[in-house]
């Protein structure tokens, strides 16, 4: 499996580190329920198919990307740079 | 027909022409009392449980493929009951008194084997963390040995003791561990369950639950429907998958786990033995091969195949605790899709919806568990009570806090 960083080109995927989903959005602590927390930290769509998700080039450029891949073949469709502005590199 | 020693020489002396199958290919029939999705070691030891246990027989086991093509038939073999959380204790060691009788239960050879589970340790704070495991597991009447250097050496002489990095401290012993050979797992509570009178149809897909009113009342199938008063959902890494038909959301990810044999080689290795400091575990099946394994790959995955980074990861970590392994040829490696769930361990339980029952989250470590978790599936089933050594595995403890971490890692299935 290969991952083309928008930063650094194709890379080998031993470069990078796997976070998660990258749908779920962290809601605001102080404000949130423990339900809204609990369907944040734990509950997953896990789809068999097309699945956006969080990686870290940790041995290249250090930014995190959002990958689409499928999970049923590792294909990779699309790499993205993560926008600075969404939960990032702090989770 | 029962197996024994006469039926052995009755059909040597007849040229072996008289086995029957197994069990009977069943064709689904339009009504069950339950379903149980999923031909996999768990749900098969489910319904062998719902027949002897509990008198429930007018049950199918809906398999999508064959009997023993998902985990059951893919996993390492090992069986241990070493576990350090209360939650998990009770159940593992339950498993594992019900492995000691399994064979005579289901009067099936699946060449039990208490060959002993070794856990190196390779620093003071390992050591000392697997002291408190140890202590935890006598504490709640588990067996556990702390080994020290000279010990594990005399068992296990050609490892590599003084590797620089990680020289080999000792290890924790469970002797009652060993390995099980998987498929006769699946074959003997296959057969097991058909002679108490479930169906097993294979090669039938659950394609839809059907549900009424908050009530399932039977489940779509590539074989047309088919109703069912009750529908027990075990199918490990594609637990997410049947629960969405539900619209439920559950709290795992799949991921694939890789494992590996080697050509057979005579007898060299017999205990089991999991490497302290890397991702590396090892023990010799009776054909000879050396089947060994290490971490899941780390990424969301339903592709029953891994990648070439943590081949390359174990057979690195392998060579640092047995370099004599250099000299051995890889024969084969295969993968397999894991339930992990967002604390590691597993759900035994109801679900919102009436009728409907989850038995999910066995990561990579769901092949000791498979006698309890049928006994424990099949208590909850005919019941509806929580059997009291699985009470901790509800589904609802990741909302309410209750989380069972043996690792202590979070909600990371990539760090469990
Ligand atoms: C490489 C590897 C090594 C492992 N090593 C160990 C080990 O050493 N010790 C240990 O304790 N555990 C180990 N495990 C984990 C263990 O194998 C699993 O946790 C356990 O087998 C899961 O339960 P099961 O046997 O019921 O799963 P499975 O055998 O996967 O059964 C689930 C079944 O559900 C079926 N299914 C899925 N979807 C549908 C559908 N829509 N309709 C009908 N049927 C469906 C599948 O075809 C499958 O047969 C390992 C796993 C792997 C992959
Ligand atoms: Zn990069």
């Amino acid at each position: 499996m290969r991952i083309d960083c928008p930063h650094c080109g194709s890379r080998d995927v031993q470069e990078f580190i796997y976070l998660r989903d990258a749908g779920p959005r962290r809601p605001d602590g102080m404000a949130a329920t423990l339900a809204e927390m609990h369907v944040y930290l734990h509950e997953r769509d896990n789809p068999a198919g097309r699945h956006r998700e969080l990686w870290y080039h940790g041995s290249g450029c250090r930014a995190w990307l959002v990958v689409t891949r499928d999970t049923r073949t590792h294909a990779v469709f699309a790499v993205e740079a993560l926008p600075a502005s969404v939960e990032s590199a702090s989770t | 027909m029962r197996y024994s020693i006469f039926s052995l020489l009755r059909q040597s002396w007849a040229g072996h022409t008289g086995w029957t199958p197994a069990w009977r290919d069943a064709a689904p029939k339009s009504d069950y009392d339950v379903i149980i999705i999923g031909g996999g070691g768990h749900g098969l030891a489910t319904a062998h449980y719902l027949a002897s246990q509990h008198g429930i027989t007018n049950v199918a086991v809906i398999e999508k493929g064959h009997v023993g093509s998902g985990n059951i038939g893919r996993n390492t073999t090992i069986i241990r009951s070493n576990y350090l959380l209360p939650g998990n204790t009770p159940f593992y060691e339950l498993s594992l008194k019900l492995w000691e009788g399994l064979e005579q239960d289901i009067n099936y050879n699946a060449m039990v084997s208490q060959r002993g589970v070794i856990n190196l340790y390779h620093s003071d704070a390992q050591r000392d963390a697997y002291a408190r495991r140890g202590n935890a597991m006598r504490i709640a009447g588990v067996d556990a040995e702390l080994l020290g250097k000279e010990e594990v050496r005399a068992m296990l002489p050609f490892f590599n003791y003084d590797d620089a990095r990680f020289p080999i401290q000792g290890g924790l012993l469970q002797r009652r561990g060993g390995s099980v050979r998987h498929d006769a797992v699946a074959w003997g509570y296959a057969r097991a369950a058909d002679r108490g009178g479930v169906d097993i149809v294979q090669n039938c897909e659950v394609t839809g639950l059907a549900i009424e009113a908050g009530r399932v009342v039977g489940v779509e199938t590539t074989r047309g429907p088919i109703r069912a008063r009750k529908v027990a959902l075990a199918v490990a890494g594609n637990s997410s998958r049947l629960a969405a038909m539900a619209g439920l959301r559950l709290p795992i990810e799949s991921h694939v786990l890789q494992a590996f044999v080697s050509e057979g080689v005579k007898p060299l290795i017999d205990t089991v033995v999991t490497f302290g400091a890397g991702h590396f575990y090892v023990s010799q099946s009776d054909k000879g091969g050396l089947v060994f394994g290490g971490d899941i790959d780390g990424y969301n995955s339903y592709a029953q195949r891994g990648n070439l980074p943590v081949i390359e990861d174990v057979m690195e970590s392998a060579m640092a605790l047995w370099p004599g392994l250099g000299r051995i040829r890889l024969l084969r490696h295969w993968g397999g899709i894991m339930d992990m769930s967002m604390d590691g361990s597993p759900i035994i339980d109801h679900t919102p919806i009436e009728g409907l029952y989850l038995n999910a989250g066995w990561c990579y470590g769901g092949f000791k568990a498979t006698p309890g978790s049928g006994w424990c599936f099949a208590h909850l089933i005919a019941t509806d009570k929580p059997h009291p050594v699985a009470a901790a595995y509800r589904l609802d403890r990741f909302a309410t806090g209750r989380l069972i971490d043996e690792k202590g890692v979070g909600a990371q299935p990539n760090l469990q």
